[in-house]
């Protein structure tokens, strides 16, 4: 069986998505990186199938988890990195941090750490897709947890009932923290909640990067004639929540399942590339995420002088400029 | 000039903008066949339709979210909350998300919105649609807030709000809906962060804002007529940003303050005011800086409990008289 065209490319990517994730756990380790730091390690096919159905022009609204996506989406990865050491070099100059990746130029408009917080934003966005009468799709991604916040049902309704360009991407890693799907939706087959809207549902082997591509780019054409669609990819992830969760709920049987489910290695096996070839992969992998992180090192924090830059984008009298220590106003004697 | 109502002020705004620019939209329950719960979108259904005048399911995270949405891809989106309780349905995307978007991305998009919404008590509406909630927006960085007090302010703020880059809660109060005044012909856009005197005197200073604005000047006129006392009137117009100058610089002149708010008490907007007075005034204050505001309870239906409730002409008098009185310059 001779691989699909394009399969080469996608390993490679999935590869630097692993590496970089491994890798920034380690600078979690070290303290380089702040905050919550998510992995998408062991997510690496259903990341690049459904961002490999997109146009540069589709945009893009992203949860927490979601350095993979912004790799994917062709971000440069030192950029990417820069932003998880809080740099001024970051994709969102040190503001946002790991759960808040955001690139205009690439149309990804957020990472956000709110569970859902993104479902209205990209309804909305393609509502002025609608509005505007273009021909740019919404790919938004969200996790099995977020089926159950009510922003999923209006997001859904609205999209449907306004038939707007969009393809909800439900990422099932079978895990929210701690929480199995079972145990939180009572209709554990989340693609089926699209019957709820009338909407086209699926369900995709999220570790087979070509079903899910196959999944996405039907989605995403549907999308473009104005019918929203819920793709659901079962997926799994091989760490915690976070770098900090050792997943002590996880049996020895579940860790060694995902392990032999493991995306990229299975890909790699699929794909018969030879030692020579594998190694080679793996070193020019290992130089553009050792770059990431040369250059993530060497970028300047921000500078304290532009805290309030970014308070308005139309600047007002009276704005309050202050630092913690500072009055309101001048102090006599002072 | 024209004399109008706040309503009608903010109707013809709104059809002013959306001729003016057709990234300008409307979205929000009831506002299209309907009208408007408080009919203040009357008529603009049947002349721009259904794309520019969006119906919405009752969703209002849903809805006002897919407005931030569809600020962040350029679009000028005024969305109507029916009235500001039920925009705490919609608090995360509004708090978490409008006033978010800007700064947590080092300023890659703006979210150019409005979010008009009335609130005001007095109605017999109960206490789950009554409140004054617009301390929890104006408590948020990231977030403008403007209260007009008067149709041409509701107009120039209005514009403003709209022209504006950054989400702006634009607060209406059902108890001004009806109020009748004065309103420019020009599309003077106002200057957010700016409050207004809308009284000059130098007894006291009276400061409020929304429908406490437009009591406050009335009580005060008033007593000038009645008795001479000469009350000066801030209208903030602005909650967030606050214009802490203006507020100052009157009570360096008049040495003593009242400041009215339909809200509650604790932790209030009116608690914020006297902190800036203190901080900014104190050397210069005559008596304690006094607080007019409504009881700390849910706001209840029957007609006497509210009224009770509620700050009242007599109560904002009560408050000038005694401040006055305790540094001896009642006259």
């Amino acid at each position: 069986m001779s691989a699909p065209p394009g399969l080469l490319g996608h390993y490679r990517q999935m590869l630097l998505i692993r590496r970089f994730e491994e890798r920034a756990a380690r600078a979690y380790t070290e303290a380089k990186i702040g905050g919550y730091c998510h992995l998408n390690l062991g997510e690496e096919a259903t990341v690049v199938g459904l961002m490999s159905a997109l146009d540069p022009s589709d945009y893009v609204f992203t949860n927490y988890r979601e350095h993979g996506y912004a790799i994917a989406r062709g971000i440069d990865p030192s950029r990417v990195m820069a932003e998880l050491y809080g740099r001024s070099d970051g994709v969102s100059k040190g503001w946002g941090g790991s759960m808040h990746l955001f690139d205009a130029q690439a149309r990804l408009l957020g990472g956000y750490g709110i569970v859902g917080g993104q479902l209205p934003l990209a309804t909305g966005a393609a509502l002025a897709i609608a509005y505007r009468g273009g021909p740019e799709i919404v790919m938004c991604h969200l996790g099995d947890g977020t089926t159950n916040i009510g922003a999923f049902h209006e997001s859904l309704n609205l999209a449907a009932l306004w038939k707007l360009p969009i393809v909800f991407a439900v990422v099932n890693n079978q895990l929210g923290m701690g929480t199995t799907v079972e145990m939180s939706s009572a209709e554990p087959e989340l693609h089926k909640r699209a019957a709820a809207y009338r909407m086209y549902g699926e369900r995709v082997d999220g570790n087979d990067v070509v079903a899910v591509q196959e999944s996405a780019v039907r989605a995403v054409a549907m999308a473009r004639e104005g019918r929203p669609v819920l793709l659901e990819a079962v997926s799994g992830r091989l760490r915690g929540h976070s770098v900090v969760d050792p997943a002590a709920y996880r049996t020895k049987e579940e860790v060694a399942e995902l392990r032999a489910a493991d995306p990229v290695l299975a890909l790699g096996d699929q794909l018969r590339l030879s030692a020579e070839d594998l190694e080679q992969l793996e070193q020019s992998v290992a130089a553009e995420v050792g770059a990431a992180i040369a250059f993530a090192d060497a970028s300047a924090a921000p500078d304290v002088k532009t805290l309030f830059d970014y308070n308005y984008a139309t600047p007002v009298p009276n704005d309050l400029n202050r630092l913690p220590g500072q009055p309101l106003f001048a102090v006599a004697g002072a | 000039m024209t004399v109008m109502s706040y309503r009608q002020a903010i109707n013809e705004t709104l059809r002013a903008e959306m001729h003016r620019d057709d990234r300008v939209f409307l979205i929000g329950e009831e506002i299209g066949v309907f009208e408007g719960s408080y009919k203040i979108t009357a008529g603009l259904l049947a002349e721009f339709g259904e794309r520019r005048v969006r119906d919405t399911p009752i969703s209002e995270e849903g809805f006002t979210g897919a407005a931030i949405g569809a600020a962040m891809l350029g679009l000028r989106p005024v969305v109507e909350l029916m009235t500001i309780n039920f925009s705490l349905l919609a608090l995360d995307q509004i708090v978490n998300h409008a006033a978010k978007i800007h700064g947590m991305f080092g300023g890659q998009r703006s979210v150019p919105m409005v979010i008009r919404t009335p609130g005001g008590g007095g109605q017999q509406l109960g206490a789950t649609h009554s409140q004054n909630v617009e301390l929890y927006y104006a408590f948020v960085p990231g977030l403008k807030v403007v209260a007009p007090s008067n149709p041409a302010d509701a107009k120039a703020l209005l514009l403003a709000a709209i022209r504006d880059d950054d989400p702006v809660l634009f607060l209406e109060n059902l108890a001004l809906y009806n109020t009748k005044g004065d309103v420019p012909d020009d599309d003077v856009p106002a200057e957010i962060g700016r409050a207004a005197v809308t009284r000059a005197g130098s007894d006291i200073t009276v400061i409020g804002y929304s429908r406490m604005a437009s009591l406050g000047l009335a009580v005060a006129e008033e007593l000038a007529a009645r008795e001479g006392i000469d009350a000066e009137v801030l209208d903030l117009r602005s909650l967030r940003p606050l214009d802490r100058e203006t507020i100052v610089r009157s009570v360096r002149k008049t040495h003593a303050a009242v400041v009215l708010e339909d809200d509650w008490l604790t932790y209030g907007i009116g608690a914020e005011i006297a902190a800036t007075i203190s901080d900014g005034a104190f050397d210069q204050l005559d008596a304690p800086v006094r607080r007019v505001a409504m009881a700390e309870v849910p706001l209840p239906y029957a007609k006497s409990l509210e009224s009770a409730a509620l700050p009242s002409a007599g109560d904002v008098e009560t408050a000038i008289r005694q401040t006055l009185a305790a540094v001896g310059r009642l006259r």
